[in-house]
């Protein structure tokens, strides 16, 4: 038995190893055979009819996408056949489509649009019969447009088998069919937990993040605000994506002269406050296993985690860390201690942050995360959103030359920089909690043993200097709901856990550039392990900045004024139907 | 938008005995999902499944919302917006459309001052149009609640059938 075929696409001959499906075994010739619902990391649909292709021998055309290639196998992938019959998919697709794309999130970024220009349907021959469905604004994260959707089921998928809310379905059927939620319910209502990786899947403009760039711009122009900017640890190594840098490509400094050339009055990173609640987190782990707290913890930093805890299972509320995330902290900071200090009145700054995710929309619009009448964190951009900015500035971020974050609040450790990747806030709270729980310096600040995977959960047991730490890492929330079950049922005694919504973490999270697939998350966590090695502060309590503001301001970690501003609370939400009544 | 679901829908007791009885007589198996929905359809008045009901079913069952869902939007047996307590289904098949049902279908809508697929403002009657339901041979007919009326041939014999229903 070999375990390669050889077969011959469009005379070309190729030798692939068994069970390679026709789609990908042309990519190796660089070939790309159209498809719409199709995507590198789903199992296969094969709904949309897009990717037929003609097989010597086969009387019916074949999709490129479900078909194993065979030996001897011979494709034609541009013959009239296959050009009528993808022509007359795509004619369909059109009539249903409402095409809008001068005003589109997606316009120059849309699988829909490359079709139509690979295939030059200049005079579409079919009538418009597109739904006047309304847009579905219905929460602070994310929009649906289904008069766009081309029911590719790629949302469906994710939302299922990768976070396992299942808060998509296809529904009706024939000209009726669509894709939307249970009982067509607003978003907030079912399982969603916002976390955009649909918007990432989507190959049209039918899910996309609420935009926030027109408050961002508007907020700059007002010469009476103060606007500043804090930016997520894992931006700066997807953003390039959208100015055509390879994957993982690291641009922090370039992101910073942007950011600066757009006009925010100060500059800041996120990764100092990943380092801020590191030292509130790790203190809190710490002060939990010495006075018998609730075990296990587990992390906090991820809003759309921490919304299925909130909807799934409330019973955890006590098990998550009260450190609020990086976002909210920098929020809390920068209007108070950042405020005294420069002698603004908080009302009058303007606080934004660049993420990920859009997950975090929702959480700055938490109440917690606020105080006398006004938000820490006012408006969010999605990695996506700040591309938009950049591209309206006019300006080629590729080239742009490098320039530092202000300071204070803009000096961030290594520490704080993994907390994009999954596994990163673990390894950043061991680095901190080893050396204040031992007194002693680490001899090696890598932790291997809970580098995660993609996708993936791990497990681990870290000697802190004799006592043994039992932890477990995963990320995508079907892969959470697997570690949540082993706690429950007994079958896990962990003390600590880290949990991140989107596969591969915050570097995989919804609001990343389209395109963004795991070979390109795996790239990103390479990047910001390197990134972490090259800085010459990789543990979040040698911060100098985070040993000021402790002296300046907070006293030390879990004082009164941090349990005031950098702690926070969870929880249960309302059930959409509540059956405890029947009892 | 929506006329029927505005008003809060709570899963009453007595509903919920009824789908517990029904789920246990498909031994509780999710695989039987659409058997168990035509069973609680059944056994509600206004013949669909409240959005409560299905939100019960699928916890029940161990099964999200979105796959209750998917089965009720996907069979046209299936509903999800309250229907009338009778629904008058005419056959729209050609052998009773050669015996007029189409003048049994105008009588109706005149009588009931309805159009097709409209509900009563009561609630308690609408007109389906529907395949064959092999009552060709007393055609023109309807049924209501899986009972044939035959014979339809005269307004007084409409009116008859009418009342027979309450
Ligand atoms: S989804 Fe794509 S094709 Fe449709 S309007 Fe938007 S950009 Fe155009
Ligand atoms: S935002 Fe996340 S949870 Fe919500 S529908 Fe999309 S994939 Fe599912
Ligand atoms: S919303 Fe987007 S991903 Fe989902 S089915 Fe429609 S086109 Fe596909
Ligand atoms: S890409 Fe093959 S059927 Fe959709
Ligand atoms: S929490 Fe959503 S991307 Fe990180």
């Amino acid at each position: 038995m070999s375990n390669t075929v050889h077969l011959t696409i469009n005379h070309l001959p190729l030798e692939v190893p068994a069970g390679t499906r026709i789609i990908e075994a042309a990519k190796m010739l660089n070939i790309d055979i159209p498809h719409l619902c199709y995507h590198p990391d789903q199992t296969i649909k094969a709904h949309c009819r897009m990717c037929m292709v003609e097989v010597t021998g086969q009387r019916k055309l074949l999709a490129a996408c479900s078909t194993v290639v065979w030996e001897g196998m011979e494709v034609f992938t541009d013959t009239k056949k296959v050009y009528d019959a993808q022509v007359g998919v795509l004619d369909l697709i059109l009539a249903d489509h409402k095409q809008n794309c001068l005003s589109c999130a997606r316009n120059g970024n849309c699988e829909l649009q490359k079709l139509c220009r690979r295939f030059n349907r200049l005079l579409p021959e079919l009538p418009d019969i597109s739904s006047n469905e309304p847009l579905r604004i219905d929460n602070p994260s994310i929009v649906r447009d289904p008069s766009k959707c081309v029911k590719c089921g790629r949302c469906v998928k994710v939302c299922a088998e990768v976070q396992g809310c299942a808060a998509l379905t296809a529904s009706n059927r024939s000209g009726d069919f669509k894709i939307t939620t249970a009982f067509d319910l607003p978003m907030d209502q079912t399982d969603c937990v916002l976390c955009g990786q649909c918007s990432l899947v989507c190959p049209v403009g039918a899910i996309v993040e609420v935009d926030n760039t027109n408050d961002v711009v508007r907020a700059i122009q007002d010469p009476r605000k103060h606007v500043v900017v804090q930016v997520a640890p894992s931006v700066r190594v997807g953003l390039g994506d959208e100015f055509g840098m390879e994957a993982g490509a690291i641009v922090t400094g370039k992101m910073v002269t942007a950011l600066k050339m757009l006009g925010f009055d100060k500059v800041f990173d996120t990764n100092f406050s990943a380092d801020l609640t590191i030292m509130e987190e790790g203190s809190e782990l710490l002060d939990r296993i010495k006075n018998g707290g609730k075990l296990p913890m587990i992390t906090s930093c991820s809003p759309g985690w921490v919304t299925y805890m909130e909807k799934q299972h409330p019973e955890l509320c006590d098990n998550l860390s009260t450190a609020k995330s990086p976002q909210g902290m920098f929020g809390a900071v920068v209007k108070t201690y950042y405020a005294q200090k420069m002698g603004w009145d908080p009302h009058d700054i303007v606080s934004v942050s660049v993420m990920p995710c859009t997950a975090k929309k929702y959480e700055a619009s938490r109440p917690e995360l606020g105080r006398d009448g006004y938000r820490d964190v006012d408006y969010v951009l999605t990695t996506r959103e700040l591309a938009k900015l950049i591209r309206y500035e006019g300006l080629d971020l590729s080239v742009l030359p490098e320039s530092e974050f202000d300071s204070p609040l803009g000096i961030g450790s290594g520490a704080g920089a993994i907390f994009g990747a999954t596994g990163g806030v673990m390894e950043a709270a061991l680095r901190t909690a080893y050396e204040v729980y031992t007194g002693q310096t680490l001899p090696r600040l890598e932790f291997e043993a809970v580098r995660n995977d993609v996708n993936a959960i791990k497990e681990a047991t870290i000697d802190l200097n004799g006592t043994p730490l039992k932890v477990a890492i995963a990320n995508g929330l079907k892969n959470a709901e697997e570690i949540i079950r082993r706690v429950e049922s007994g079958e896990a005694d962990y003390i600590f856990i880290e949990i991140m919504a989107c596969p591969g973490g915050c570097i995989g999270g919804g609001g990343q550039p389209i395109g963004t697939n795991n070979a390109v998350r795996d790239a990103r966590i390479k990047a910001l392990y390197e990134l972490d090695k090259s800085l010459p502060l990789r543990k979040s309590h040698d911060n100098p900045e985070i040993k000021t503001i402790y002296e300046e301001f907070f006293g030390a970690p879990l004082s009164h004024r941090s349990h005031e501003l950098l702690h926070t609370h969870y929880h249960a939400r309302p059930k959409k139907h509540d059956f405890s009544h029947l009892k | 938008m929506k006329p029927f679901t505005q008003a809060a829908d709570v899963l009453d007791k007595e509903l919920a005995v009824k789908i517990d009885g029904i789920i246990s007589a498909h031994n509780g198996d999710a695989t039987q999902l659409v058997g168990i929905l035509l069973d609680v359809e059944a056994a509600v008045e206004r013949h669909y499944i409240p959005e409560s009901a299905a939100y019960y079913v699928a916890q029940k069952l161990g099964v999200k919302p979105t796959q209750v869902y998917d089965v009720i939007s996907f069979y046209t047996a299936l509903h999800d917006k309250p229907r009338a307590k009778f629904t008058l289904e005419v056959c729209n098949s050609a052998p009773c459309r050669v015996k007029d049902s189409d003048k049994l279908v105008e009588t109706l809508k005149r009588l009931l001052n309805l159009e097709v697929g409209e509900v009563t403002y009561d609630g308690r009657f609408s007109i389906e149009k529907v395949p064959c339901f092999g009552a060709c041979d007393v055609s023109p007919a309807v049924r209501v609640n899986g009972v044939v009326y035959g014979h339809l041939d005269s307004e007084e014999r409409i009116l008859d059938m009418l009342q027979q229903l309450n």
